[in-house]
């Protein structure tokens, strides 16, 4: 009798032991499982990030460490600099020769990927090989092929009776270039991107429309095209982001590195790159981190205006095709 | 993600509408060029650098010269490339971080789809915000804490550590792991006494299987062809693969077809894996597109 009572009691205790353990195990795995990744990212990530904005404020240089405060005067200096101004335009310039000939090119290879093809995964694949090149790899294949004098581009141009074009010692040409790169690493990839958004629209309003005698062009730009504003939107967007901080392609589209002799595809990220870590000049981390802080602004702003012109566009011809049907 | 079942009605209608919607010659022939312009750098690489330095020069016959295996042998000596330290080195850093990526965005996928949280809803918003930082430009605060304050300058650990989680592959989990277990096969393993952890390990993980392959396969291409801080932090004698190419263009300027060889024998890793696995990639883009 007594011993039962007893285990009886040992028992209830260790059920609310063990009901107390299994409620803080409730309570607590979720932020246990997330919290590796808020520690790392906040670590190399945020905190990198944020600091830039400290280091911003500061005379500081590699070897000698924190120097004085100097408020703003690094922006002053950076925004000051025709080098700073120059490198701005020829990383838009290279961003809009890449990103809209990329952003057509992909929706047109992606509705002909969406016929009903055969050997699918064949074609799919085939498109997609120049992802998994190097960006450094590209670079390099490419800058060869450029070559002012005896490039592949050249020669084909001269022996069909054009002139020569100077890729690297002129500015568009050179920006044209490595357009050419970014369009060949990322075109086919945004094809399959656009492919699973189209696949995602219903037959049905195609053969709507058919019925309604719309042609294939008329059914891609009244139907395909407004289906895919999110898609789009995401393309854009990640395409600005990564297009706007360019630095392999044109860092490798020489040997030294400089974008150029007279800075003809110097590029933002070059120019943190060069102030910060170059041979020349660098060794500048509070002039680098000013930098760093306007490209950031700028891709903020660029990525929100990118977002509303998107929607805007792509919102006015699906309202058009509704006010039509 | 996955596209909803159809009712037999509407599937017998989109059959008809497929039908109609066959190619010509003139998509075949288009998708022919895509593709052949997507080959032909890689061929023209193998071109010249199967060569010698005056290839370049003369007219091309366009076909492979029989020096491949002399610049790739005059790629691998050479002292200052450390081309198999670099191939080591990229491979240690592309199958550590393509692990780590995987285990911890997994785990924060299975907290952020199958547990109930307070602030679960606004962390997970968090994590598809910092998708769009980019990260990148914190680089100099980064040089100063890895070289400066741990001592990690041109060590492949600095390379790593920064690359050890993704905020997309918490996203990416997150997504496929919320419509990939049910609910209640988890709650069927909590009643039957199992741990958090133990649910975790025995369900969720399991369950991960296929997007986890996936985020593996994209996280390793992505870390094989990093260059920016490996080129930073890493030097000469510690590099990876491309920081190894670029020390390659630095000695052999002038001959291109060493160049070029160098640049194949560090994609050939890749394109083996694209031979293997880009059936995964394909369909890794596919399902990780934002669709209406």
């Amino acid at each position: 009798m007594t011993t039962q009572t007893l285990s009886a009691e040992r028992r209830v205790r260790r059920i609310t032991f063990s009901h107390r353990l299994n409620r803080w195990d409730v309570k607590v795995s979720p932020y246990l499982y997330i919290s590796p990744f808020f520690i790392l990212f906040g670590l190399t990530g945020l905190f990198p990030l944020v600091y830039t904005a400290y280091v911003s404020m500061f005379d500081w240089h590699i070897i000698g460490g924190q120097g004085d405060f100097v408020g703003l005067g690094n922006f002053e200096w950076v925004l000051g600099q025709e080098r700073f101004w120059q490198a701005l335009g020829n990383t838009f310039s290279i961003f809009l020769l890449s990103a809209v000939p990329q952003v057509i090119l992909a929706m047109i290879i992606a509705a002909v990927l969406d016929q009903n093809l055969r050997a699918k995964t064949f074609w799919r694949m085939g498109v997609l090989v120049p992802y998994v090149v190097a960006p450094v790899a590209v670079s390099l294949i490419f800058s060869n092929m450029f070559a002012d004098q005896h490039g592949l581009i050249n020669n084909t141009l001269t022996s069909i009776g054009l002139s020569p074009v100077g890729w690297h010692s002129e500015t568009i040409p050179s920006h044209l270039a490595i357009a050419t790169m970014v369009n060949f690493r990322w075109t086919g990839y945004n094809a399959l991107i656009l492919l699973a958004g189209m696949q995602a629209i219903p037959r049905d309003y195609y053969e709507a429309a058919m019925i309604d005698g719309a042609g294939r062009v008329r059914q891609f730009f009244s139907i395909t095209i407004p289906s895919l504003r999110p898609t789009l939107i995401f393309v854009i967007i990640t395409s600005t982001i990564g297009g706007l901080q360019i630095f392999d392609e044109p860092r490798m589209y020489d040997t030294y590195g400089e974008g150029g002799a007279s800075s003809q595809w110097l590029t933002i990220t070059m120019y943190i790159y060069i102030r910060a870590f170059g041979q020349s000049g660098g060794g500048q981390f509070g002039h680098a981190a000013a930098a760093a802080w306007i490209l950031f602004l700028i891709i903020v702003v660029v990525g929100l205006i990118n977002l509303l012109i998107t929607r805007a566009l792509v919102s006015s011809t699906s309202a058009s095709k509704r006010s039509k049907s | 993600m996955t596209i909803p079942q159809r009712p037999p009605l509407t599937r017998r209608r989109r059959g008809a509408a497929a039908a109609s919607n066959r190619p010509g010659l003139l998509g075949y022939g288009f998708l022919a060029i895509v593709i052949l312009s997507a080959l032909f750098p890689l061929y023209w690489s193998f071109l010249i650098g199967s060569g010698d330095s005056t290839t370049i020069n003369r007219d091309l016959d366009w076909m492979p010269g029989g020096n491949f295996l002399k610049n790739a042998a005059a790629v691998i000596e050479n002292d200052s490339v450390n081309f198999w330290k670099a191939l080591l080195n990229s491979i240690i850093v592309s199958t550590v971080v393509s692990f780590s990526v995987v285990f911890f965005s997994t785990l924060a996928g299975y907290a952020f789809a199958k547990l109930k949280f307070r602030g679960g809803k606004g962390l997970l918003a968090f994590v598809i915000a910092t998708m769009a930082v980019p990260t990148q430009l914190g680089i100099v605060p980064l040089f100063i804490a890895m070289s400066q304050w741990f001592h990690l300058g041109g060590s492949i650990w600095a390379v790593i550590i920064p690359a050890l989680v993704t905020a997309f592959g918490v996203f990416w989990m997150t997504q496929y792991l919320s419509q990939a277990i049910p609910d209640e096969l988890i709650e069927a393993a909590r009643v039957d006494g199992a741990s958090m952890i133990r649910t975790f390990w025995h369900v969720g993980l399991p369950a991960s299987r296929p997007a986890a392959a996936m985020l593996a396969l994209f996280t390793f291409v992505a870390t094989w062809t990093n260059f920016f801080w490996p080129f930073i932090i890493l030097d000469s004698t510690n590099p990876t693969l491309p920081v190894a190419l670029s020390l390659l263009q630095a000695n052999y300027f002038i001959d291109y077809s060493i160049v070029l060889a160098g640049v194949l024998l560090s994609t050939i890793p890749l394109l083996i894996l694209f031979v293997i696995a880009g059936r995964q990639l394909v369909s890794g883009i596919m399902q990780g597109a934002v669709k209406g």
